[in-house]
């Protein structure tokens, strides 16, 4: 069966211009949206939460580290998916849409490592062991920052960006080892308290907190993400006439 | 309610240094992040000013 084939124009829409002047106009909502859901879900977590039978108020740590584990794993999918498109297609925006997420990432990968450790040292006694799910995550540290190192060392982006796309696509290898490590390998580190198939097993009110948390992770992430974005388009289209036409106008 | 008093509350159990420590270091590198970010895209639109006086 064939299809007629319309030339594919996903990506004139996903030119830098709109989505400069589309995150524009969504940001100032983004942050009020990361300050709102942060804020509740701080007070669901330290208020309304009760205390952990087994690990005392140490189990609240919980509220911040399984947001920033979380998005440290989904931003490194979303930055080797980005710079793939970018790379395959030339597509600008895909590029600096990677190259935007990589420092977010890798800060949710600091927080998840530091956070960790400060969880450790009072359940496990230690500050850090050399576990499959903490070496795993320690070693996606080090693919982000060997991106950003990479792509800040090339000055061209026309070379850097598919350098580091190359870079992106190879660590995606780590993902799945850090998602299951705990049921592949003797781990340390308890194995998932929530999943898709079985009821979670913790109260509903840190189920709450915890989702609210995350949500907030999540808009403060777009936020960001998308203020750099912005950042490097100006950058890197300083010379063309849709941002010489943004002078202007005061902002 | 969890805590009787605000010292309760910051001394968490005797986990407030792990704890706090936790959200202080959320708290760090995200305000940092928003800055560094934020202070880019205001040096940029800079560069783009200026570049018209010339």
């Amino acid at each position: 069966m064939t299809r007629p084939t319309a030339p594919v124009r996903w990506f004139t829409f996903a030119a830098p211009s709109r989505f400069y002047a589309l995150s524009g106009r969504l940001l100032p909502g983004l942050w009020l949206l990361a300050a709102v859901l942060g804020g509740l879900g701080l007070y669901q977590a330290f208020f309304v939460a009760p205390t952990d039978a087994t690990q005392g108020e140490a189990y609240r740590i919980l509220f911040i580290h399984v947001p920033a584990a979380w998005l440290s794993m989904l931003l490194y999918v979303a930055m080797a998916f980005w710079a793939a498109i970018g790379w395959a297609y030339k597509a600008r925006m895909a590029s600096i849409l990677a190259r935007a997420i990589a420092p977010t990432g890798a800060l949710f990968t600091a927080l998840a490592l530091i956070s960790g450790a400060l969880w450790g040292q009072p359940t496990w006694g230690s500050w850090w062991v050399w576990d499959a799910r903490l070496t795993s995550e320690l070693i996606l540290l080090f693919l982000y920052l060997g991106y950003l190192a990479l792509v800040h060392a090339i000055e061209d982006p026309h070379r850097a960006d598919p350098a580091g796309a190359l870079l992106a696509l190879v660590g995606v290898i780590n993902i799945p080892i850090i998602y299951f490590s705990v049921r592949w390998w003797n781990t340390l580190h308890q194995g998932a308290s929530i999943s898709m198939t079985a009821a979670p097993r913790m109260a509903e009110t840190m189920l709450q907190a915890l989702l609210l948390t995350t949500l907030a992770c999540w808009a403060y992430a777009f936020a960001v993400i998308f203020t750099r974005a912005r950042a490097l388009i100006l950058e890197r289209e300083q010379d063309s006439a849709w941002v010489q036409a943004l002078k202007g106008e005061r902002i | 309610m969890n805590w009787h008093s605000s010292t309760d509350f910051f001394q968490m159990g005797g986990y407030g240094l792990y704890v706090w420590g936790s959200y202080g270091a959320a708290l760090l590198l995200g305000l940092s992040e928003t800055l560094l970010a934020r202070r880019r895209h205001a040096k940029a639109l800079n560069t783009l000013q200026e570049d018209t006086d010339l």
